[in-house]
């Protein structure tokens, strides 16, 4: 019923000096007008483009946040109180959509998930809330194991079976424990690891924009290795929450 | 201009206060009767009429069953979950309430919403500011505890509609300070705000950068204040007085208020003092004593002070921060006077916490600060800008009752979320939607916020339309939702049936001064008010005539003041309220030396032991005439 993945944006780049100011006819006019400030309506974009990026991974963190700031002291609506009311709508529409693309911009993994998205690739819905639907509603979550874990989390969900069982009957086994906290610094090695992995496709992501429609191939080609990186990230990760909560408990 | 008049409003569980941003320095409004904290009490007088304050404060022990205090616990909430409130407090509830109903407290024989309530106490901060001003309010930033969710906000800002108030922004209480502290400090870095008032807890995570104040985490505790302290006293003292004397107060509510009263001073004093003796006289006669050292009290109140503990290290973690890194702290509400809190949050944070700022102000200074801006900026807060977060996590219930989590808590907002839906069987015209708000996975352990219809979706084969759902978070941290079927491009149609909360109906049912007639009603409150001070005048001079001082005056002043009460006798007659005045401002300069006289003899009077209190003067341009407050009984 619900498509709870990312949401759905246009993916049509701003061809932003086409459009005038509504209030002057300046044509210096994307979010606000350069010559007389006033917030433009919004104009669906993505948020790579909101920020006037090219859909590129590498993304110098000061600078996006610089332009944040700037941004948001023209588009907020705390500054634009007093203008009408339809500028005020748009301002709270400008406003959200900013802070919207700067909070899926300035994280790495939301950022390259964004651009899969952008790419047409949905990924697996790895959420928590997901884990806890598909266990509701009793369907398998469509969840791959990477084979090059499935020896090691075989055995992991045996010894937190094996923990929970302890915690009912209020037995308590360090050497469990002892055990288990080995496997889970394992997986936080593995899942930085992963994340490097992730930046060496980022690199080369960048360089074949800059490539152009010629290397639109090769391109592919590294979405879906980072695709495969985000996927197994996420089961790592998952994996050192579900650790987590079964020590907590 | 009257329309650059816009408010700061910290509306407190314990006091209230209004502020203002006179040129360039944020000042707290003062009340009719001179002091800066409103306290947060209601009652009805003898004649039905609510009274708000210390007036009513005196009620709370005379006729409890006609006062409220500390209702803001109630604001935004079902009957549901305030079962623990209503063993803790005196709250009466009307005997027919339903479930999933907006709450009804009885006052007397009357029944009133907390909106209503809050707008009560509002009204009378309305009526500070238009007297201090001299012409009537109607916009203000009204202050909420950061951690407040949708339906605790939506109340508010019911609460400053009822009280003919347009509510321009709902600011968070922590954020709030910060803006009056940076204003004070001009400092980039990183700050946290530790916020414990009366009834609430929030701590606040903040980045400040050349004037924009960033919120990056936020977390609270929307039922934690000083009024748990007073309860674990009284609940204390009840226990011994039961024990030790076999009396049972505990049904008996002016026995009650006077040992909350005792508690709340002893309380207080705990804060400077080694130990206090408490001495309260029970019905009967009988006095219940004890001494409590600091000692004790503070062994006693560790695991209240402990609850603010989790919170503080959640958002620590939310903004992926080490204590080490954190610039400042600053504490915020009367909560923090107490040292044991103090040492809690220097522990936690590893630094000493700044107490420059009075504590009970800063919140309604920055709120201040913060109309300043909304109002167009002046010189000193013309840089700043102030981007808050939202404290919870926005989700939709779906399949199996989990939450799925679509705005996740600490976003700055504004800040939206798309969700698309369709149907599930051929020409199904509706999809019913339910919002939550909070952490938990499951939809039945979260906060519900609003069911929603959608409705008029085109007839279509199941799972062909698809209905785009935006939800948006605006900047006072409240829910809007708007729906568009997108192969039709028709706009839905949204039922909105809030979980908690009034309709708008309700609202407009109960709006205590119409904005229509703000000039006429404050016009005619204005002359009420001149017409009773006039009277309050006069009678202080029939008494200072009386008085040994008054003949030490020449017999050419007597003529004049003689002059002067005639004049004023006969503008009090007519309708012009500024005529009123001029003439009370006429008699009150021509009583002058007469009041000093009075003075002198009532401080020599005091100085042989008579109360000292009633000769503190208060403030001009507010204080009322010297003579009225100078009179000993």
């Amino acid at each position: 019923m619900i498509n709870s993945a990312l949401t759905a944006i246009s993916a049509k780049p701003l061809t932003q000096d086409t459009h005038s100011c509504w209030s002057c006819g300046s044509m210096r006019a994307a979010h606000f007008c350069e010559s007389c400030g006033k917030v433009q309506p919004p104009v669906p974009v993505d948020y790579f483009s909101f920020f006037g990026l090219p859909p590129k991974l590498n993304i110098d963190l000061g600078t996006l946040e610089r332009d944040f700031y700037d941004l948001s002291r023209r588009l907020h609506p705390d500054l634009n109180a007093r203008a009408g009311s339809r500028e005020q709508e748009w301002s709270l529409e400008q406003s959200s959509l900013l802070n919207d693309a700067y909070r899926t911009l300035k994280d790495p993994i939301k950022r390259t998930q964004y651009l899969l998205h952008l790419e047409g690739v949905e990924l697996e819905e790895q959420s928590k809330s997901a884990t806890e639907q598909a266990r509701a509603t009793g369907e398998t979550k469509k969840q791959i194991v990477p084979p090059d874990l499935l020896e090691e989390v075989f055995e992991l969900n045996m010894e937190l079976e094996k923990l929970r069982m302890n915690k009912k009957v209020g037995e308590d086994d360090p050497s469990l424990i002892a055990e288990i906290g080995k496997q889970k610094q394992s997986l936080e090695a593995r899942h930085e690891a992963l994340l490097h992995e992730l930046r060496t496709y980022w690199k080369a992501w960048d360089t074949l924009i800059d490539r152009g429609p010629a290397a639109d191939a090769e391109r592919a080609q590294v979405r879906d290795k980072m695709v495969d990186v985000l996927n197994r990230r996420n089961y790592v990760r998952n994996l050192v929450r579900d650790v987590n909560a079964a020590m907590e408990d | 201009m009257a329309s650059d008049r816009i408010v700061g409003i910290d509306l407190g569980t314990t006091n209230s206060l209004v502020a203002f941003m006179q040129v360039d320095t944020p000042v707290v409004i003062p009340g009719e009767d001179g002091l800066n904290l409103l306290p947060s009490v209601v009652a009805l007088d003898a004649s039905n009429q609510p009274v708000v304050g210390n007036a009513a404060r005196n009620s709370l022990i005379e006729t409890p069953e006609r006062a409220v205090y500390s209702i803001k616990r109630l604001m935004g909430r079902g009957v549901e979950d305030i079962q623990e409130e209503l063993k803790l407090f005196p709250f009466r509830l009307a005997e027919d309430m339903q479930p999933g109903e907006v709450l009804r407290i009885k006052l007397g024989d009357k029944t009133f919403t907390p909106p209503e309530i809050s707008a009560l106490i509002l009204r009378q901060l309305k009526r500070s500011a238009e007297r201090f001003f001299g012409g009537p309010v109607t916009k203000a930033v009204i202050t909420v505890p950061a951690y407040f969710n949708d339906a605790q906000r939506q109340a508010t800002k019911d609460a400053g509609r009822i009280a003919g108030l347009e509510v321009l922004r709902l600011v968070n209480e922590p954020t709030a300070a910060s803006l009056a502290y940076g204003l004070d400090k001009r400092q980039n870095g990183i700050i946290a705000v530790y916020d414990l008032g009366g009834g609430t807890f929030d701590i606040s995570i903040l980045k400040l950068h050349d004037g924009i104040f960033e919120v990056i985490a936020t977390n609270g505790d929307t039922h934690l204040g000083g009024d748990d302290i007073d309860n674990l006293l009284i609940t204390i003292a009840l226990d011994d007085i039961r024990g030790d004397l076999d009396l049972d107060l505990r049904r008996n509510a002016e026995a009650v208020q006077a040992i909350r009263k005792a508690v709340i001073e002893a309380k207080i004093e705990l804060s400077s003092q080694p130990s206090i003796k408490l001495d309260i006289e029970l019905p009967g006669g009988q006095h219940y004593q004890r001494e409590i050292t600091r000692a004790q009290y503070e062994q006693l109140i560790q695991p209240i002070i402990d609850r603010t503990v989790g919170p503080c290290k959640q958002a620590l973690k939310d903004a992926e921060l080490k204590p080490e890194q954190i610039d400042e702290v600053v504490l915020v509400g009367g909560s923090t006077r107490i040292p044991k809190v103090r040492a809690l949050v220097k522990e936690l944070f590893h630094r000493e916490p700044h107490i420059d700022l009075n504590p009970d102000e800063v919140v309604a200074l920055g709120a201040a600060v913060q109309a300043n801006i909304l109002g167009g900026g002046s010189e000193v807060t013309e840089n700043m800008l102030l981007l808050d977060v939202t404290p919870l996590s926005l989700g939709i219930e779906v399949a199996g009752g989990v939450t799925d989590k679509i705005i996740l808590r600490n976003s700055t907002i504004p800040a939206s979320a798309k969700q698309f839906y369709t149907t599930q069987i051929d020409g199904q015209a509706n999809v019913a939607i339910h919002v939550l708000q909070g952490e938990r996975e499951l939809a039945a352990d979260c906060r519900s916020l609003a069911r929603f219809d959608l409705k008029g979706i085109p007839g279509m084969a199941a799972g062909i339309p698809r209905v785009e759902v935006k939800f948006l978070i605006d900047a006072n941290g409240i829910l809007h939702v708007s729906a568009r079927e997108q192969r039709s491009g028709k706009e839905a149609e949204i039922q909105v049936q809030p979980s908690y909360g009034l309709t708008d109906e309700q609202v407009e049912g109960m709006i205590l001064d119409s904005f229509d007639n703000a000039e006429e009603d404050f016009r005619r409150r204005q002359l009420i008010e001149a017409r009773s001070e006039t009277s309050t005048i006069l009678a202080a001079l029939e008494k200072g005539k009386k008085s040994a001082a008054w003949g030490q005056l020449t017999t050419d002043e007597k003529k004049q003041i003689a002059k002067m009460e005639k004049g004023l006798a006969a503008v009090n007659a007519e309708e012009d309220y500024q005529a009123i005045r001029k003439a009370i401002d006429a008699l009150n300069q021509g009583t002058m030396r007469l009041a000093e006289l009075m003075m002198d003899t009532a401080v020599s009077t005091a100085l042989k032991g008579k109360n000292m209190d009633e000769t503190d003067l208060g403030e001009a341009p507010t204080a009322p005439h010297p003579m009225a407050k100078a009179e000993f009984e």
